[in-house]
């Protein structure tokens, strides 16, 4: 039986088109993966993003707990702030990237919705093992969760949230109740565009959805809902990864490029293997490709440099906003130079690509 | 949209329509909607045989790549040059302004006679 999040009922509602995606009932699509995606970047978009794990951890080792599993350094987060980790297995592995919230009384953890089990019990595991003493709390299904994304987000939800957004900074979080409902509105996401990720209660989530959107229903709405299709091509334009595409157990995050988010100065799991990874500088990288032509490059095919395979794709689409057939892929440290004209074995036919750098695309500022 | 009876059916989703010996081939209304967004169909050369069963090309979509198979044996007559301005057309229109190619079947009667109905094609695909 897959899950049903708050909003089944809007989904179906708004003509949503559902795909089973990692056990939840969740839209693909309700008009045109383009149309959505289009609709993000010039206006705004809501997209369901309940399926995330979240979790939160209370009492006196929290926040030692966090610093032990995450690759981040949370010793100076201030309550309101959110932070994005990985979280490693021994080896440097990456188990999943999460974002780190501090809240009055809690640590807000939230993660992909695929890794949630293997989560909680790798947490489980290393409370025992480390003898920490905290409360954790899985709070996903009590609650919902949306992402509103876009140039319009801010300034429309401004006259509906009593929360200041237009001073709050990103990857800042505040709490508000509006008729005894708890909001908690994070300045973050997942498309390359501006806006906020919102949290709260599933009993009133349906209810909310109504009017955090607005009317969503005409042609010239500001903001209309948009499913997981779309939000693959926005973050990926973006060039952000994916767990399963460019995260996985046997890839750590100094090859992914996050090593921004890994203090190699403190102990955390997996520490010692990514400072030998760092030291001897990683033997791939992911880099960023523009594929000539229209063909779309898919995850597993393998890019050559001249003769050779130095890589494989793991991301490819057609950006519909900057019009380019565009892909991730991890390919060999000496091939990953910006400029370095590679090619990608599209079922034997080899289609040119160039390394590009990443993002593919960046809004407007 | 339902699957037109003038026509005949792979469960692969390829429509089949025969006009004297020449049959035109495209995907069907469930096929487009399955595949989103179509971005570039690759299309064979007019002058390639093609042989029942066998692959006549590619469709791309934002989310999946899917090859393309004819039910019937014969020479590419012709192929839908507005796809490759316009593959959209093949989630708009598929029926009509989105076919693909036009065999010239060697074959036809007997090879169109093994596919599938409008009706069996929709009971396979489950709708």
């Amino acid at each position: 039986m897959l899950k049903r999040t708050p909003f089944y009922d809007f989904h179906l509602s708004h003509g949503a088109r559902m795909v089973d995606f990692a056990g939840w009932e969740m839209p693909i699509m309700y008009r045109s993966i383009i149309d959505e995606h289009e609709q993000t970047r010039k206006s705004g978009s809501i997209f369901d993003v309940s399926h995330m794990g979240r979790v939160h951890f209370t009492g006196k080792d929290a926040a030692r707990f966090l610093n032990h599993i995450c690759t981040r350094n949370f010793a100076d987060q201030k309550v309101g702030q959110s932070r994005y980790s990985l979280v490693c297995n021994e080896a440097g592995g990456v188990l999943d990237d999460v974002i780190v919230s501090r809240d009055q009384k809690n640590w807000i953890v939230v993660c992909n919705a695929s890794n949630r089990e293997k989560l909680m019990k790798h947490f489980v595991e290393q409370r025992r093992a480390g003898g920490f003493d905290f409360d954790m709390s899985d709070q996903t299904e009590a609650t919902g969760m949306v992402a509103l994304q876009g140039p319009k987000v801010i300034e429309r939800l401004s006259g509906v949230l009593p929360v200041d957004l237009k001073e709050m900074k990103r990857y800042h979080f505040e709490t508000t109740s509006i008729m005894l409902i708890k909001f908690t509105v994070f300045r973050s996401g997942y498309t390359g565009e501006d806006g906020v990720e919102i949290i709260l209660p599933a009993k009133m989530a349906a209810m909310a959805m109504k009017f955090i959107g607005g009317s969503m229903d005409k042609e010239s709405a500001t903001i209309k809902p948009a499913g997981l299709g779309a939000r693959d091509t926005l973050r990926l334009e973006a060039g952000m990864p994916l767990y399963g595409h460019e995260l996985t157990e046997t890839i750590d995050p100094i090859s992914a490029g996050l090593g921004w988010a890994v203090d190699l100065t403190k102990e955390f799991v997996g520490v010692e293997a990514l400072r030998a990874i760092k030291e001897k500088s990683p033997a791939r990288k992911l880099v960023g490709l523009e594929l000539e032509g229209k063909r779309i490059a898919r995850q597993g095919m393998p890019v050559k440099h001249g003769e050779s395979v130095v890589g494989e794709i793991t991301s490819g689409t057609f950006g519909p906003t900057v019009q380019k057939s565009i892909a991730m892929a991890y390919v060999d440290a000496n091939s990953a130079a910006e400029g370095t004209q590679l090619s990608v074995d599209l079922k034997g036919t080899l289609n040119p690509a160039k390394v590009v750098k990443l993002p593919f695309y960046k809004r407007p500022s | 949209m339902s699957a037109p009876s003038d026509r005949k059916y792979l469960s692969t989703h390829e429509w089949h329509k025969l006009n004297g010996d020449t049959v035109t081939l495209g995907i069907t209304n469930i096929a487009a909607d399955e595949l989103t967004d179509i971005t570039y169909v690759a299309l064979p050369k007019v002058g390639e045989k093609i042989t029942a069963g066998g692959r006549f090309g590619e469709i791309e979509s934002v989310k999946a790549t899917s090859d393309l198979y004819s039910g019937v044996s014969g020479t590419i007559t012709a192929v839908n040059e507005e796809l490759t301005k316009n593959p959209g057309l093949v989630n708009t229109d598929p029926f009509e302004a989105g076919w693909m190619v036009k065999i010239k079947a060697t074959n036809a009667a007997a090879e169109m006679d093994k596919l599938l109905a409008a009706d069996a094609y929709e009971k396979q695909a489950g709708h």
